[in-house]
């Protein structure tokens, strides 16, 4: 059903080729050579045992690839880089690439598209710089951009979105975003709404890659569950504005440390060395200090030098390699519907041998994302809004970060509390200990709540225990 | 130009977290060769420069088709005609100019001809879409010459590895979860010491809550041993009485409710894994069994020499156990009562590993070397690792194809389950049958395709014959081999590239565990399989 959509497209555009080729003469691209896509052809023109049932050998796929297919690449990192090369060498011309980062000199040992002169421009620019020079034809269009940046007009114009994220609510924002493209009549998906998402994500040594078709398979939230809850520090964070002690301790070990050397020149942090992991405890301490904050402790200090010599994301570089061709991979079989895609969830991991197994990650009947459904909230009316706001967080299905809560309240709308502007927090606080009772909620109650997870905000009924 | 250390150091950061100095050290000093320059072989090599590899040359003597630059990252239009090895090099090296690249324009078979020794030199050599009869001819002599060989091939959709390697020691394998070395069932001197400095009874509350869990556990070990005939807990219903018992330990407030101490939850919680028996993993046991183990001689690689003396510590200063390890996992307390803990056992794993080095000293004395060839500090990392060292032994490819002594069992019982990936395998080696036969692959042109079914349908079943291989490979997996038409899809290219490349430096660095012996990867359903062939 969904490559029926591919097929349209694919009539209309023979149309418009055999068109443009009476006007140009016959040869509409630059820079073809003989046999450059003989690797590719031989899966688009000849029928095979095992292709997908609504494959046709067709030797127009190339050119509907090469000219219409537009491909949408979220991060230009360890993982994007790969993206970019696999699928430009598997005929997709047109690429948009969206990443908000700049490129640091730890970059240059995976990312490809990336040298040291380039330190400190966009990833998106010099990428797509780097793509098409080195690749004939390829038009991939960067964006330095954030993914928040955009609306779904954006999103809308891509057949297929992959991703190389390395954070969660990156993830959960652009499942949602697919999600609101979807459109439903008289309850029934129409499947021309789908835009299949291919996500990748590396985490130590273990490396996953999912075929997301909203509305349909399991979406991101539906598997929140299997992502644990991570804690990732930018580097603006960690130097000029650190909120929590392990900021703290991570400024201490990656700048100050190499900065003062205090054990000798070459002397590097050894974790099992009480005297370095002292020093370090102490100039955190410092550093705390320095902005108030508490909770700096010799065993923070500690578990963050180990997290990061063992359980850094992103730290097996390479697992980027076979992950980005084995999304790709997806790409082109959605694209051509060469083969059936995975259903839909690859796991690898690396440490003994290269071990993958793959399995079908099912959908959750009230998944906070894409069930449709309003979630029901169940609290008593002595319950304090704290404990619904704690309930948002801590809930492993919905692990929101800072969720905003409204609801109607004798007919005017309400904010019943809101952390991201400083005025209305704190006009908000004194809400949080108050019951919902005493806030003026009733059972049965619309909540809305919005949050960095999501780009929609989300409806909760209010349902009281007695 | 070579870039300063500490740029070199922010470069590699990501990557020294994985693997220490010593591993990068050993990547820089390593020289690859890989055979052939075709897409998978550039995404091979591409893995390898950029972490910062010595050197690598390219051995090939193909020349650059149009076909060739369309599915290379590392191959431009305006090198076609040019030799491949040559205009690969150049665009590898343009990736990282702290690696050294050379190319050499010859065949592997011209080269195994002249100057088979040719090889010798290198660190590992990774041979990429070659020819059956090249791969068993330069297999042998690097297996002779002890250098490790890795055959890496792109068919269609299938991605094929096959490492071949005599014998491979690992001491830091690395492994995933651990467990932790405390020796709580055979608490030693020190440590029982350190736990009598400790009066739970008599201490203030925020001491009370701020003992580490270890001493928890130790202290209540010792009171269920004495009411107990100084045995462990055993079952399950023993264990929930001992946690149940620590719990009881827990401070309670002037109305008989108790306080929060985590550091008793956390007791409780570790109570399981704290009862586990201090014991010898059976793969160390097999490696103190072994031959090498067992005779030492002036030519034995420091790993065995050091294995043989912590096998002399175990019978002697370690009283059946391995060296301590040295390390105890987080936990709450207080700073000085933390580290004062974990210096009992840090001082315990140096006094062991001293204990190590007099056996190290006095066994390369035996063999009249002196005793400096093995470093005080890999002696540490050795005892440090003593639970996790690993050998890995891979048959070689004479051994493979020989009908004498080919793995019947494995490849009959695999293509038992419908679902198993053994069926690539054979296809490929029917594919190298057919090669053999037409010097060409089955189905490259599209009108090959439906006459080649036939002719590929006959090197299959030669195969099964000459091996006696009972089984049955479906028309439709024949049909599909045809269809591939020897394409080196990118994709999969790049999927094996990686894949190939962390293997390498497995073995290049000597850390993790590398496969054994055969990897096949099915892009078709993203499924993969390891098998020993």
């Amino acid at each position: 059903l969904l490559f029926s959509l591919f097929r349209e497209k694919k009539r209309r555009r023979v149309v418009e080729l055999t068109e443009k080729m009476v006007v140009d003469g016959g040869n509409g691209s630059t820079c073809e050579w003989d046999g450059r896509w003989n690797h590719i052809k031989k899966f688009l023109e000849r029928s095979g045992p095992f292709t997908h049932p609504d494959f046709e050998p067709s030797t127009e796929s190339l050119q509907l690839m090469l000219e219409t297919c537009k491909i949408l690449v979220i991060g230009a990192g360890g993982l994007g880089c790969e993206l970019l090369k696999d699928l430009a060498l598997s005929g997709f011309r047109n690429l948009h690439v969206v990443d908000m980062d700049t490129i640091d000199i730890s970059n240059l040992n995976r990312q490809f598209l990336f040298r040291s002169k380039d330190v400190g421009r966009p990833k998106a620019d010099v990428a797509a710089d780097f793509i098409n020079s080195r690749i004939p034809g390829c038009r991939a269009v960067p964006h330095f951009k954030k993914i928040q940046d955009f609306d779904e007009t954006f999103y809308r114009q891509f057949h297929i979105i992959v991703c190389g994220l390395d954070s969660i609510v990156a993830r959960r924002w652009l499942n949602g975003v697919v999600l609101s493209l979807l459109v439903y009549e008289d309850g029934v998906l129409d499947p021309r709404s789908i835009i299949p998402v291919i996500d990748g994500g590396t985490e130590g040594f273990k490396g996953n890659a999912r075929v997301i078709l909203p509305g349909m398979t399991a979406c991101i939230d539906c598997t929140l569950e299997l992502y644990p809850p991570q804690i990732n520090f930018p580097m603006c964070t960690i130097a000029s504005m650190p909120r929590l002690p392990e900021h703290c301790v991570e400024f201490v070990r990656v700048l100050l440390w190499p900065k003062e050397k205090p054990f000798g020149d070459d002397v590097i942090l050894d974790g099992d060395d009480p005297a370095h992991i002292q020093w370090v405890y102490q100039k955190s301490l410092e550093r705390a200090a320095e902005f108030n904050i508490t909770g700096v402790t010799y065993r923070l200090t500690q578990g963050e030098h180990t997290k990061h010599i063992c359980c850094q994301q992103n730290t097996f570089a390479f697992l980027a390699a076979p992950l980005g061709p084995a999304c790709a991979t997806e790409v082109f079989k959605i694209a051509t519907s060469a083969y059936t895609p995975l259903n839909n969830y690859m796991v690898f991991n690396d440490v003994d041998g290269l071990y993958t197994y793959t399995f079908e990650a099912e959908r959750k009947e009230n998944c906070s994302a894409c069930s449709q459904i309003p979630l029901d909230l169940h609290f008593s009316s002595s319950s304090k809004l704290q404990e619904v706001l704690d309930y948002l967080t801590e809930s492993a299905s919905l692990q929101m970060k800072s969720p905003a809560v409204t609801a109607t309240v004798e007919g005017k709308n309400k904010t019943l509390y809101l952390q991201s502007v400083a005025s209305i927090e704190q006009r908000t606080r004194p809400n949080l200990s108050k019951t919902l009772k005493e806030l003026g909620l009733t059972d049965g109650q619309e909540l809305a709540v919005a949050d960095v997870t999501t780009p929609q905000t989300m409806l909760f009924r209010l349902c009281f225990t007695s | 130009m070579a870039a300063t250390k500490a740029s070199k150091e922010q470069k590699y950061d990501r990557q020294l977290r994985l693997w220490g100095d010593h591993g990068q050290e050993a990547l820089e000093n390593a020289h690859i060769c890989l055979i052939n320059a075709t897409a998978t072989g550039t995404e091979i090599l591409k893995n390898l420069v950029l972490p910062g590899i010595g050197a690598f040359t390219i051995v090939d003597g193909h020349t650059v088709t149009g076909e060739d630059v369309g599915n290379n990252f590392f191959l431009s239009n305006n090198s076609i005609g040019k030799n491949r090895a040559q205009a690969a090099t150049e665009l590898l090296q343009e990736l990282n100019s702290d690696v050294s690249g050379n190319f050499v324009e010859e065949s592997p078979d011209k080269l195994l001809d002249n100057d088979p020794e040719f090889f010798h030199r290198f660190t590992i050599v990774i041979g990429v879409q070659l020819p059956e009869s090249t791969c068993l001819r330069l297999g042998s002599v690097l297996w002779n010459a002890s250098v490790p060989f890795l055959v890496c091939k792109t068919y269609g959709l299938l991605g094929y590895m096959r490492l071949v390697v005599q014998e491979h020691t690992v001491i830091e394998s690395h492994p995933d979860n651990a467990l932790e070395d405390l020796r709580l069932d055979q608490p030693f001197a020190e440590f029982q010491n350190h736990v009598k400095s400790y009066d739970l009874d008599s201490m203030d509350k925020k001491d009370h809550s701020h003992t580490p869990w270890i001493i928890i556990v130790a202290k209540y070990l010792e009171k269920w041993f004495s009411e107990h005939n100084c045995r462990l807990p055993k079952n399950y219903k023993e264990k929930e009485a001992f946690r149940q018992f620590i719990r009881e330990g827990i401070l309670k407030n002037e109305n008989g409710v108790p306080e929060d101490e985590e550091n008793f939850e956390e007791a409780i919680k570790n109570v399981n894994t704290a009862l586990n028996l201090t014991k010898i993993p059976s793969t160390v046991e097999d490696l103190f069994n072994s031959e090498q183990c067992n005779s030492i001689t002036s030519q034995s690689p420091s790993f065995w020499v050091m294995l043989r003396a912590v096998k002399e510590f175990v019978h002697n200063e370690g009283n059946g156990s391995l060296p301590v390890r040295g390390t105890i996992p987080d936990m709450i307390a207080d700073s000085q009562k933390f580290i004062n803990l974990q210096n009992v056992y840090r001082e315990k794993a140096l006094q062991d590993a001293a204990a190590v080095s007099k056996h190290v000293e006095c066994l390369l004395q035996s063999v009249g070397k002196p005793p400096e060839s093995i470093a005080e500090k890999d002696i540490k990392l050795f005892c440090k690792n003593a639970s996790f060292l690993r050998v890995v032994r891979c048959r070689s490819l004479a051994e493979e194809y020989s009908v004498d002594s080919v793995n019947k069992d494995e490849i009959t019982s695999c293509m038992d389950n419908p679902d198993s990936e053994m069926v690539f395998y054979l296809m490929l080696r029917a594919v190298d049958r057919f090669y053999q036969q037409h010097s060409r692959y089955p189905g490259v042109y599209n009108y090959q395709v439906e006459e080649d079914i036939s002719k590929l349908k006959l090197s299959v079943n030669s195969l099964l014959q000459e091996y006696s291989f009972n089984v049955n490979i479906k028309d439709d997996y024949i049909h599909e081999f045809c269809r591939y038409g020897a394409a080196e899809p990118h994709t999969v290219s790049a999927f094996l590239g990686g894949s190939a490349a962390q293997e390498a430096i497995k073995i290049i660095s000597h850390q993790f565990v590398p496969f054994n012996n055969t990897f096949i990867y099915n892009a078709m359903s993203q499924t993969s399989a390891t098998l020993q062939l």
